[in-house]
């Protein structure tokens, strides 16, 4: 196993031929059926956690209510014309079987769960097509080669004044081989974490460029809204989230379709953060859903397997490393204002349009950020590591038998609360992956530096209180700067040398002057107002504090600022 | 779940006054396998079938075999020392599979740092080097599914068939549920939870208060002095419990309040012995060195007070109980600076 796999010069075979061989062509070819079986198992699901046709009823008033309520106060542009006539149908439906005799009004709640669940399945269904899939991809691929081409004749050399190459370029870093074979034996789910909406674009190029056949992913409903994403994501394998139903029903049908897909063998992509990080922290806290179904369905798969090897499912951790990320600026006002709940929490979708998104792409790719993706070694669904033929290894190297875990006196068992307990020491063992796998750049350290620099200098003042200092005070002066960078520095690297993170390899190097250099020069370079930059003295100085913030946050979470 | 399955003998780890107890309590419904680490011991105790001064019900079958234990087990009850704990996980481990549960009752901590320089200035002790003992299993095993016993379970009163109750604390109902069925009987009342740090942590931070119980009886300070230390005693358990992961919530079950009382006042705690004999002017290494059995609270005291340093937490009582220990500090002299420490408010987190 190649422990740093560099993409650069290097292109991986696809490991399967052609489109007829991919699951997910399979899925959608069979969409209808796929569908119907979604429909059919939601529907046992659901009628097995409300037993009672009256507990049944009630969960149908609530959702819709709920749904009402939404369609009203929070419409968007993909929602389709005919919600409202659906929801007051079901209102209808409700209210007149009121004097119904008990039989009735049973039929009548479970062929309006049927409904509901039915409408809810179609929306949230991919609709995958191998040819627009080889459109989108040679799009992506052509436009990203060009774009880093472009990127790197016209500022080679200049960004880091010669004396490096461009290898911190897009690069794919870590267990690619590893992962290549897993994915020939198993199930793939990719857990990437989640930064900026330009995630799902560059994962689906990442997938693409390992070889590997496509993945479906639950994207936001909400990026539909775009219709550059809604081609892109459609083309890409994508199925629809909608983040506001936040009813049972829905969430159920949801994680059955994410499960059932999983159990057809569909490599699947989970963003576990659930959105994007608001505060540039890399993801603490997971969402449990989507990451349950995939431990539900390694159960379905080790109870159905009949005397076959069952098929395997592999978590890969994939941590995404920015010197920018597009929409800092807005994610970290969200941030602040949701948790100083200072106002009302509206989202913010600042590039909503795909003329803004085109026009970052090709700033973003002509002017020539860095970016690097660091893939982690599979794990089985309890966290254990696997080996190259797919087998879990505990700590010591020996190889476990994973149905074991689903054994209750000796049998393998259905225990939701169990799996729950499960999902949650998984998403523990990802977080540690996450920061495990992620790479520090000098851009990431300049900031983290400066950013305790001044929490230090103005130590009494409360976060909030600190972000609002005018940044005319906020100078630090070269030499002190420096001191407070080696210090950080030689952290960092002991964090390294145990394991706990990545370095990347120009942090290696003796010239520190350099060093800091590129980073104040790469750390969030395309703001308007930078986070960091040299005034006329060649001090360090901020034009905005809270972006600053931001992109210091990548490095929480190690304890690099306790003394 | 076939019938046979449930008829699975139940396994212990520790011929100890508590592991002998447990394996009483257990074969009362169940068929049980009682594994001592030395073959010596366990072929005198076939013979005597007394353990650690207590009758062995005739249900209860003798081992040596750490892999014949762990093949005829599902669920295993391990309760030895803190301190040979970890040595315990190793032996076991090649021969534990994910479908095995295990529920302990070992209440120590267990420290992954030289034991020397754990109370020397700028080397304290944090979270990232002190295990509960339902870590150790996860670091040491492949073993998942954990729980632990903790509550007022004097193993002598216990042996002589008196009630008494116990938590079983999990983040698995199943090991809540199995732990329940296994262990309840008439006498024996088993309450389950979900916080297994908390309950780990208030079991082993009680043996702190006991000590220092133990003191005052020895010093003869009476009874208010008590009710003083148990409730002051807890606040400190409850800080120190929280800066370590724990809810408070756990503290004032049974397993907290419940089992702190009981030490506190019970010439049968090994922990209340020490505090009692220091108090008498006994020196630590004579009392430890005619002690049949650890007295948990000893080491806990040497790491809970580094703990405490690390974290800045308030805890007057392990650190005049450290200075005593280990600096020398007359209790005397101790208990006077604990009564004019300033405390003005009695409870504030709740």
């Amino acid at each position: 196993m190649q422990k740093t796999e560099q993409l650069k010069g290097k292109s991986y075979e696809p490991i399967l031929p052609g489109p007829e061989d991919w699951p997910v062509v399979r899925l959608s070819r069979n969409r209808k059926e796929f569908v119907e079986e979604v429909i059919q198992e939601s529907f046992q699901r659901i009628k097995k956690l409300r037993r009672t046709p009256d507990m049944l009823r009630e969960e149908i008033e609530i959702t819709m209510f709920k749904e009402r309520l939404r369609v009203k106060e929070n419409p968007w542009k993909v929602d389709p014309d005919d919600e409202l006539l659906f929801w007051s149908d079901v209102k209808k439906q409700l209210v007149s079987s009121h004097q119904n005799t008990k039989k009735k009004n049973k039929d009548i709640s479970d062929q309006l769960l049927l409904d509901i669940i039915s409408r809810y399945a179609n929306e949230i269904a991919g609709n995958f097509k191998p040819t627009h899939y080889r459109l989108a991809r040679t799009i992506v691929t052509f436009g990203f080669a060009r774009l880093l081409n472009a990127a790197q004749l016209r500022t080679f050399g200049a960004l880091f004044h010669g004396n490096l190459t461009l290898q911190d370029k897009i690069q794919i870093r870590g267990e690619t081989e590893h992962i290549r074979k897993l994915a020939k034996i198993g199930t793939i789910v990719m857990v990437p974490t989640h930064f900026s909406n330009l995630d799902s674009i560059t994962i689906g190029f990442i997938i693409h460029s390992l070889g590997l056949p496509p993945f479906i992913y639950g994207a936001g409903l909400n990026l539909f809204n775009i219709a550059i994403f809604a081609y892109f994501m459609n083309s890409l394998g994508a199925y629809k989230v909608d983040r506001r139903k936040k009813n049972m029903i829905y969430l159920e049908t949801l994680k059955m379709y994410s499960n059932l897909a999983l159990q057809k063998g569909c490599h699947s992509l989970f963003f576990p953060g659930g959105t994007r990080s608001r505060s540039g922290k890399i993801e603490s806290r997971l969402k449990l859903g989507l990451l349950g179904t995939a431990l539900e369905a390694q159960r379905v798969n080790f109870l159905k397997s009949d005397g076959n090897k069952p098929n395997k499912i592999f978590i890969v951790p994939v941590v995404l490393n920015y010197n920018f990320v597009l929409e800092a600026v807005g994610l970290i006002s969200d941030y602040l204002s949701e948790k100083g709940q200072e106002r009302f929490y509206t989202e913010s979708d600042q590039y909503a349009s795909s003329y803004k998104i085109l026009k970052f792409l090709i700033q973003f790719f002509a002017r020539g950020s860095d970016m690097s993706a660091s893939i982690g070694r599979g794990m089985d669904l309890l966290g254990n590591y696997v080996d190259d033929e797919g087998n879990s290894l505990d700590n010591k190297g020996k190889i476990i038998q994973i149905e074991d875990y689903f054994k209750f006196k000796g049998s393998i068992s259905e225990n939701p609360q169990r799996e729950g307990e499960y999902t949650r020491m998984l998403s523990e063992k990802l977080v540690h992956e996450f920061h495990r796998l992620a790479r520090c750049s000098a851009s990431h350290l300049v900031a983290f530096t400066a950013f305790e620099y001044f929490r230090a200098r103005y130590d009494k003042l409360d976060i909030y209180s600190l972000l609002r200092i005018p940044v005319e005070e906020l100078v630090i002066s070269y030499d002190q700067f420096k001191v407070a960078f080696l210090d950080m520095k030689k952290r960092i690297l002991m964090l390294e040398n145990k394991g706990r993170i990545h370095l990347a390899d120009h942090l290696k190097m003796k010239d520190v002057d350099t060093l800091i250099e590129i980073g104040v020069n790469n750390v969030g370079i395309f703001h308007a107002k930078r986070p960091l930059l040299f005034n006329k003295d060649r001090d360090i100085t901020t034009q905005d504090l809270k972006t600053l913030y931001y992109y210091r946050n990548r490095l929480d979470g190690y304890d690099l600022e306790k003394r | 779940m076939t019938s046979k399955k449930d008829n699975n003998p139940v396994g212990v780890i520790g011929l100890g006054s508590f592991g002998t107890a447990v394996a009483n309590l257990l074969a009362r419904n169940n068929e049980v396998i009682l594994y001592g680490r030395n073959p010596d011991q366990v072929e005198v105790t076939k013979e005597t079938r007394v353990s650690s001064g207590q009758k062995l019900n005739k249900k209860i079958e003798l081992t040596s075999d750490v892999e014949y234990l762990s093949d005829k087990c599902d669920i295993i009850f391990p309760v030895v020392p803190s301190n040979s704990f970890r040595e315990m996980m190793k032996k076991i481990s090649p021969f534990l599979k994910p479908y095995h549960i295990l529920i302990h009752g070992t209440k120590g901590f267990d420290i992954i740092a030289d034991r020397e320089e754990i109370n020397s200035e700028g080397k304290y002790l944090s979270r990232n080097e002190v295990r509960t003992m339902s870590e150790v299993i996860m670091e040491e095993s492949v073993v998942v599914r954990i729980g632990c016993l903790a509550g007022p379970n004097l193993a002598m009163e216990l042996a002589q068939g008196k009630p008494s109750a116990t938590v079983v604390a999990s983040r698995f109902n199943e090991v809540i549920q199995e732990g329940q069925r296994l262990l309840r009987s008439d006498l024996f009342q088993v309450y389950g939870s979900s916080e297994l740090i908390g309950i780990e942590l208030t079991g082993v931070l009680k043996n702190i208060i006991a000590i220092a119980s133990g003191a005052l009886t020895g010093l003869r300070l009476g009874e208010n002095s008590r009710g003083l230390l148990i409730s002051r005693g807890m606040v400190e358990m409850i800080y120190l419990g929280k800066s370590l992961g724990g809810n408070t919530h756990a503290f004032i079950g049974l397993a907290g309040i419940g089992d702190l009382v009981t030490t506190c006042s019970s010439k049968l705690s090994r922990n209340f012995t020490v505090g009692y004999r220091l108090a008498k002017g006994e020196s630590l290494k004579d009392i430890i060195n005619t002690m049949e059995e650890t007295a948990e609270g000893i080491n806990t005291v040497k790491v809970t007070r580094s703990l405490a340093k690390y974290y800045k937490v308030r805890a007057p009582i392990t650190e005049k109980l450290y200075d005593i220990m280990f600096e020398g500090l007359s209790p005397e002299t101790a208990l006077q600076y604990l009564m004019k420490y300033p405390l003005n408010v009695d409870i504030d987190f709740l």
